[in-house]
């Protein structure tokens, strides 16, 4: 199923709708929400807004926590991470973009655990797609869908936000 | 020669020797690199895992406690194992030859070896016959380069006067036997400055100095004039000794920063040293420690840069 | 002894102003003819020289082949064995040696050793001084019974000149030929590379052509002074030449030579911190090198020489500073003396006096030319043919040089030393 871009106030909807049953279902009580660089960090100041939030957003650069390091090497332009108050504790809602190998999570997760300990973490992404490659699932999601081999799909943003699909060659 | 050694087969950094060889891009990755680490340390994190399970090891032919610890500690914030070796040289204790030291290292599995040495050329000889998979830095070797610190030294002017166009840049002291001034005038052309002036007697400037893209001056009061940016170059006391120079006292008279001398150079100029500070000799310590001195942020930037500078030294080693 | 005809090649003999196509004919060892056969003349043995340069066999002032002492570096068999290759039909070997030629013994020593490998002529120069040490005289009569050709102090410094005087009048007194080579000890300061550009880029520790030439002054000064004949060895710097050239024209017995590198590479041509590169005197500036070859063509310099020192491996694997200085040379010399023939700094004729006729004058030698009843010393070679600098061709145990995997046109074919052919390249298996 291809998603198009006037469908993106609708999965903002659906995700919305799903982070508030989450918040009452895991019990959330004064949650702490983290948006993910880049992506992530656009998704989350809309949920952040929409869900009307105290606490200011999160944001978390996971360059240097990716195990790709070896292979791709260090992203000279890293911003650091911003995280505006304790994670002992907390009740974290950890926003991305679009899920898809689960490595950038895991990475993530790293780091916020690197700071603290939470008392959880929930996970809540736009748009979740096939190719897991990690046992991590999200907890809220936009639209789950599958794409065809050799297909990326990337959130373009921060105004107006959009949905690309790219082709890449696949490697044989 | 010096930078096709530096660079891995796909142009990126594998060795950092000297700053000759690099073009200005991959100092200014450097040195964009270098700050998103200084962000790190607002405390919350102590390390990052991006060099975990590397061994690191600190090759010091020459003592140096200060730059030691730097290294050590910037490995250590990557998650990196640091193994310090202090290696006493001298012709009448006949050790190890330089190779027969590095193989038995790399007998044990080592990624990178960080050298200081006092003979110039050393850190080129490891790069060249350590095991292919080894990154080596320059720590400093004799008088021909310390890039570490260059590099902390333009990070430190970044900092503060972020257009290196327009700078005019004057370097100070013993520029003959100083690896800090020949790493410093090449990273500093590198990046484009406007000028870069060395200011010293004529016992302790190298032939034909003008050759390495400075002007020269041999009055210390001139050749403040016009100048955003002091970097004072420590004068050792060996000097004294092998008829260069009649007496720290004569030194200081002609060349030592004091408060006077430096409201020549621009209202906004700042004093750098790459230290130990020798007070009363090259420098006055009002000026050491008076505002326009950037000293101690060079100090705290090293950490940072030698991070930033290992990281990159290390990554796509894994390329498959 | 074999009687031997070259035929066909083309004669080169400075000494005798030869240059036409003829044949040689050698009897008992020496020089029969070189213009017609000689009457009952029959050949045991008949070189075809054709296309070939015929001339007489080279002489090298200053060489090291390691032994007695140092044959981890190298040895007397594998180093003639180079010289021969490369048409070297004398050696004169710098008393540097362990122990130093300052004994009798140590003279006769080397004569032995030199029969043993079949390469009579190693002429050993007696040290200066004790030990090199430049302090006290050596037994300079007894080393020149012994068959030393010259005194020399090596690479060592006399530092003290009244020392230096006195060592003077004393080799002059016996009428023996001072080698020296100029540099002042202090003034050179440990250093490695020339006084320049490239210390100044790298940081590595010089020495000032100054260092050369103020001892090359003080010396010709002695030279007056003492009448002692000197010979001035391994020459580096344009005011080297310039001194060397008021002072023959002022009538003084003096002499000198170039090695052949310093006529080819500048400290430009230094890959940086290449212990291959690590000589001593430094390769200096192109002016220094542009002088050099002037004087050789004007006759301020007389010869070359290869200045051989074969190192072992680990002699050169270190940082440039502590690496050992000093080139393997001896197989490059033809090559190189041909490669400016070719760049038309000097002519072939110059070249082979340079290496013959010069040499031997210098030395006071009957030879290094085709003269009837000299000993046949001759070189055969082909000056078109290409050879590669690599582990199949080289001879010497030493691989230090930094023309290693060069392409060079000019190949020793033969070589002769009193009659015997020592070198035939057609006998190898490749």
């Amino acid at each position: 199923m291809i998603v198009n871009r006037l469908q993106i106030p609708s999965l903002l909807d659906t995700l919305e709708k799903q982070i508030k049953q989450t918040i009452v279902s895991r019990r959330l009580t004064d949650p702490l929400m983290i948006g993910i660089r880049t992506g992530g960090v656009w998704v989350a100041e809309k949920m952040h807004q929409r869900l009307a939030i105290k606490q200011p957003l999160g944001l978390l650069d996971i360059s240097f926590y990716r195990d790709d390091f070896l292979q791709i090497g260090v992203n000279p332009n890293v911003k650091p991470s911003q995280l505006p108050s304790q994670i002992e504790g907390r009740n974290i809602i950890l926003v991305d973009d679009v899920f898809y190998t689960g490595r950038t999570i895991r990475a993530a997760l790293n780091e916020i655990f690197d700071y603290g300990r939470p008392k959880q973490v929930v996970l809540a992404v736009l748009i979740e797609r096939d190719g897991k490659q990690i046992p991590i699932s999200p907890d809220c999601v936009g639209i789950s869908i599958n794409l065809d081999a050799g297909q990326r799909i990337k959130l373009t943003g921060p105004d107006p936000l959009g949905i690309e699909i790219q082709s890449v060659d696949v490697a044989a | 020669m010096p930078d096709n050694l530096q660079l891995n087969s796909e142009g990126k950094l594998k060795h950092f020797l000297t700053i000759e060889g690099l073009d200005k891009q991959v100092l200014i990755e450097i040195l964009d690199l270098a700050e998103s680490f200084v962000g790190m340390n607002d405390g919350r994190i102590k390390k990052i895992p991006l060099l975990r399970g590397k061994s690191i090891v600190n090759l010091f032919f020459e003592n140096s406690t200060r730059t030691r610890t730097t290294f050590e500690l910037a490995a250590k914030r990557l998650s990196a194992d640091v193994l310090s070796m202090s290696i006493a040289t001298s012709s009448t204790s006949k050790g190890e030859s330089l190779l027969d030291t590095i193989r038995n290292l790399e007998a044990m599995s080592v990624d990178m070896f960080v050298v200081r040495h006092g003979i110039s050329g050393a850190a080129h000889f490891i790069a060249q016959h350590a095991a292919a998979h080894i990154s080596v830095i320059n720590a400093g070797d004799g008088q021909h380069a310390h890039p570490t610190q260059a590099m902390l030294d333009m990070f430190t002017i970044r900092q503060i006067k972020p257009e290196f166009s327009r700078l005019r840049v004057a370097i100070v002291g013993d520029i003959l036997h100083s690896r800090v001034a020949r790493s410093n005038i090449q990273a500093l052309n590198t990046l484009g400055v406007a000028e870069v002036r060395v200011i010293a007697p004529k016992t302790l400037l190298p032939a034909q100095v003008e050759t390495l893209g400075v002007t020269v001056s041999h009055n210390l009061a001139e050749g403040l004039q016009g100048i955003d940016v002091i970097i004072m170059l420590r004068l050792q006391k060996e000097r004294m000794s092998s008829a260069l120079l009649p007496s720290e006292t004569e030194y200081f008279k002609c060349f030592g920063l004091t408060e006077e001398r430096l409201k020549i150079a621009k209202p906004d100029a700042i004093v750098m040293h790459p230290g130990p500070i020798n007070r009363g000799v090259e420098i006055d310590s009002i000026v050491a420690d008076g505002p326009q001195s950037v000293i101690l942020k060079q100090v705290s930037n090293g950490i940072a840069i030698r991070m930033a500078i290992m990281a990159m030294a290390m990554q796509k080693q894994g390329a498959m | 002894m074999e009687r031997i005809l070259i035929k066909d090649g083309r004669i080169i003999d400075p000494a005798n102003k030869i240059d036409r196509i003829g044949s040689v004919y050698i009897a008992d060892g020496k020089i029969a003819s070189v213009t017609n056969e000689p009457a009952g003349f029959k050949a045991d043995r008949v070189i075809d020289a054709k296309n070939q340069i015929v001339c007489p066999g080279f002489i090298d002032l200053s060489t090291r082949l390691r032994e007695p002492g140092q044959s981890r570096k190298a040895t007397f068999a594998s180093e003639t064995l180079a010289a021969a290759a490369g048409g070297i039909t004398t050696l004169c070997l710098q008393p540097d040696t362990i122990p130093v030629i300052d004994a009798r013994a140590v003279a006769e020593l080397i004569k032995d050793q030199a029969e043993k490998c079949g390469y009579q002529q190693i002429l050993p120069i007696a040290a200066l001084t004790q030990k090199l040490e430049g302090t006290e005289l050596s037994a300079m009569l007894a080393l020149k019974q012994a068959g030393c050709v010259a005194v020399s102090n090596a690479n060592q410094p006399v530092k003290n000149l009244l020392v230096l005087r006195r060592a003077m009048e004393y080799a002059a007194s016996h009428d023996l030929l001072l080698m020296y080579r100029a540099n002042d000890f202090w003034l050179a300061n440990n250093g490695c590379v020339h006084e320049g550009v490239l210390s100044t880029r790298y940081g590595l520790p010089s020495i000032p052509d100054a260092a050369e030439t103020i001892a090359l002054a003080q010396c010709l000064e002695l030279a007056e002074l003492t009448g002692c004949r000197v010979h001035f060895g391994q020459l580096s710097s344009r005011r080297s030449v310039i001194k060397l050239h008021q002072a023959k024209k002022y009538g003084l017995a003096v002499s000198s030579d170039v090695a052949i590198h310093q006529l080819h590479l500048t400290e430009n041509n230094i890959i940086p911190f290449d212990s291959a590169y690590h000589v001593l005197p430094p390769f200096r500036t192109h002016a220094d090198k542009e002088a050099l070859c002037e004087g050789l063509v004007n006759g301020t310099i007389d010869s070359i020489c290869s200045d051989h020192q074969p190192h072992d491996l680990d002699a050169k694997l270190g940082a440039f500073p502590e690496t050992e200085p000093g080139i393997s040379s001896l197989e490059t010399l033809l090559p190189l003396m041909l490669k400016l023939v070719s760049q038309r700094a000097i002519t072939i004729e110059q070249g082979i006096a340079a290496l013959t006729q010069n040499p031997a004058k210098i030395l006071q030698l009957d030879g290094g030319a085709l003269t009837l009843g000299f000993a046949a010393d001759i070189c055969i070679f082909d000056a078109e043919q290409d050879w590669q600098v690599n582990s199949e061709n080289w001879k010497s145990q030493g691989v230090n040089t930094p023309f290693w995997g060069h392409i060079f046109k000019g190949r020793v074919i033969h070589t002769l030393q009193a009659g015997k052919v020592i070198f035939s390249r057609s006998v190898l298996t490749r």
